[in-house]
């Protein structure tokens, strides 16, 4: 209950971890994919979260995205006891508190732009009205009002990703989640995306940028280091970006 | 609350592979096409066994000369005789009617026109006993009978096959046998009983055709009607007493006669039509069940194919119960459509059997709800182990799926 109390304290932290690992039994052996790990972000901070393959990035990713559950620790989502949560209490987070973004867009393939960001809506059990204003204004924040009507594969990488940021930003997440988003896009396209990331920062938004390009990490202004399940360095170079 | 954004998701899986769909689809529409036509021709010939049963009438029995063999050889040629016919009527207490009857082909002249038909002999209350009812004129009564007069009452179809009608038959003559018979009366249409149609029968009294046609007072069958509330099976004991002491037949002897349940033979044929129809009904089942399977088989093909939109879905917000949902729908979708395609073409093949073949054939509407209901099902239950490996799936492994 102490903790709970804790929480509280903290208004403004988005998300807490305390102490949080998650392990995976591989045959006999248990294999520590995090451990350990105490962090607290807090609302519209610029998060880049870094690594080699194999240091438990993309657990960590998944932890917070509340695809996965920590088997260790208590990880609170806006003061919500994710680690405790049910499986349709996690798809509820994912719905309302995610915006995930991922490298390969993942887009839907047989619908429109405008059907896909409208996806996330169709789960959170929104009539279609209002679904199609809020998917539209989206599409409109990314800069796709025009290309609506189209299916991904007659769209760019680059509006294919500004698709599905559209599609993290629909619901109006407390996080956006950005998983290697530049991965499959060429620098100068990579570049427009990192740009709206900012300007959305600037609206407002907390995002977390999972990468291990560093470029793309400078734009954030805070670098979380993650190696062998464990962070080794958590900066903030300057003051903010 | 989002059953129509399903809907709308398993509409747009079916017809991005429709070839695919149509084939999956197949196996229901053979399955439940075979149901609705088997379940159809068994109807029909249950309907059409009730239809004798009705035109019969349930509670006659008829009692006719039986043969005896000795030796392969048939020997004293057994008589039933007015006589026994007046004996029945006097002494059962069991019976409403007794009907002496004989019958025989003969050639029917009618102006110009020849006919071949069955001449009833028998007495006026033939009528109410086999459910008769007079369309023009009068049926032949009692005076007529003991006066051996020369009348005769036609059936239904008799008018039209001499090409007249049954008002202006009334009164004309018609030539038996060379012998000129006075039309007094048409019956109105019976409708075929399965052995034989009685609208191309005709009536004269039974003493006229002892006298003209067989020189003597030996009947072919006796029809009696069992009084209500009496057990058929009294009333044959009450017969066969009877008979047997008219007849002198010592005790331990075989009966010179035979009494025969109409009734009981149409239930045996009842009861084999049923049977049958369970059988057929139990083979399309089958087809229907093999269909099925094929439809488990394609939803979990669809499953795996669709592994990274599930994953896509949940990482989106959707619930286990979401993604079962979707693919419920989707399979129940496939097989409803299969249904209404089996449906056509069932109920089509059921027509045409009815409109080429001749047989009689009803498709219900418990048969047409059954094979919607039992494709739906068969959705339901196919569907449910892919649907919920779906379900099941881990959001992360399936992200990664490729």
């Amino acid at each position: 209950m102490s903790a709970v109390a804790f929480s509280n304290a903290e208004q403004d932290a988005v998300i807490r971890f305390e102490d949080i690992g998650r392990a995976y039994q591989m045959g006999v052996e248990t294999i520590h994919a995090l451990q350990g790990l105490t962090l607290t972000i807090t609302r519209n901070e610029y998060v880049a979260i870094m690594g080699a393959s194999g240091s438990g990035k993309s657990t960590l990713m998944n932890i917070i995205g509340c695809l996965d559950s920590p088997t260790h620790g208590q990880y609170w989502l806006n003061s919500q006891l994710v680690s405790r949560m049910n499986d349709r209490e996690l798809a509820r987070a994912r719905n309302q508190e995610i915006g995930f973004v991922f490298q390969t867009f993942n887009l839907l393939s047989r619908m429109t732009a405008l059907s896909n960001v409208e996806v996330p809506l169709i789960y959170a059990g929104l009539k279609r009205r209002e679904r199609q204003r809020r998917a539209k204004h989206a599409l409109d924040v990314v800069g796709l009002a025009d290309r609506m009507s189209h299916r991904p594969s007659e769209m760019s990488g680059g509006q294919r990703q500004r698709v599905a940021i559209a599609r993290a930003l629909v619901t109006n997440p407390s996080i956006l989640l950005a998983d290697e988003p530049t991965g499959n896009l060429d620098s100068r396209t990579g570049n427009e995306i990192m740009t709206l990331f900012d300007n959305l920062h600037d609206r407002g938004n907390t995002l977390i940028l999972v990468t291990h390009e560093q470029h793309v990490a400078e734009h954030a202004a805070r670098t979380i280091r993650l190696s062998d399940g464990k962070i080794v360095s958590d900066e903030r170079p300057g003051a903010g970006r | 609350m989002l059953l129509t954004e399903t809907l709308w998701i398993a509409l747009q899986s079916i017809s991005s592979n429709l070839f695919r769909a149509a084939l999956t689809m197949l196996g229901i529409v053979i399955g439940v096409a075979a149901v609705i036509t088997m379940v159809a021709l068994g109807t029909g010939a249950q309907q059409a066994i009730d239809q004798q049963m009705e035109a019969l009438g349930g509670d006659i029995l008829s009692i006719g000369r039986s043969n005896r063999f000795r030796h392969g050889v048939a020997r004293d040629q057994a008589s039933l005789t007015t006589d026994d016919a007046a004996a029945l009527a006097r002494e059962s207490r069991h019976l409403d009617g007794v009907v002496p009857e004989i019958n025989s082909r003969f050639q029917v002249k009618y102006g110009n026109r020849n006919l071949s038909v069955s001449v009833l002999g028998t007495t006026p209350n033939y009528v109410d006993v086999h459910g008769f009812t007079i369309e023009a004129g009068r049926m032949f009564n009692l005076a007529d009978d003991a006066s051996r007069r020369r009348v005769v009452v036609v059936g239904n179809e008799i008018p039209g096959m001499l090409d007249t009608d049954a008002a202006s038959i009334i009164g004309r003559t018609l030539q038996i046998r060379a012998i000129s018979f006075e039309v007094i009366g048409v019956m109105e249409a019976k409708g075929s009983s399965g052995w034989r149609n009685p609208d191309d029968d005709v009536w004269i009294p039974l003493r006229t055709a002892q006298f003209r046609v067989t020189g003597n007072d030996l009947v072919e069958s006796i029809s009696v009607k069992v009084r209500e509330g009496i057990a058929i099976e009294t009333a044959m004991v009450d017969i066969e007493r009877i008979l047997r002491r008219e007849h002198g037949i010592l005790p331990g002897k075989d009966n010179d006669f035979s009494i025969f349940n109409r009734k009981q033979f149409l239930d045996s044929r009842q009861e084999a039509a049923e049977v049958f129809t369970y059988l057929l009904a139990g083979i399309a089942g089958v087809s229907l069940l093999v269909g099925g399977i094929g439809i488990m088989n394609i939803m979990l093909v669809t499953v795996t194919e669709r592994t990274r939109e599930i994953g896509i879905r949940k990482a989106l917000g959707a619930t286990k119960g979401n993604i079962l949902l979707q693919f419920l729908v989707e399979s129940m979708v496939l097989c409803l459509i299969g249904g209404g395609l089996g449906l056509a073409l069932g109920a089509g093949a059921a027509y045409f059997a009815a409109e080429f073949a001749g047989w009689q054939t009803v498709v219900t509407k418990a048969s047409v709800i059954t094979a919607f209901a039992f494709s739906a099902g068969i959705g339901l239950f196919f569907g449910i182990w892919p649907a919920r490996r779906a379900a099941n799936l881990d959001p992360i492994d399936a992200l990664r799926h490729e």
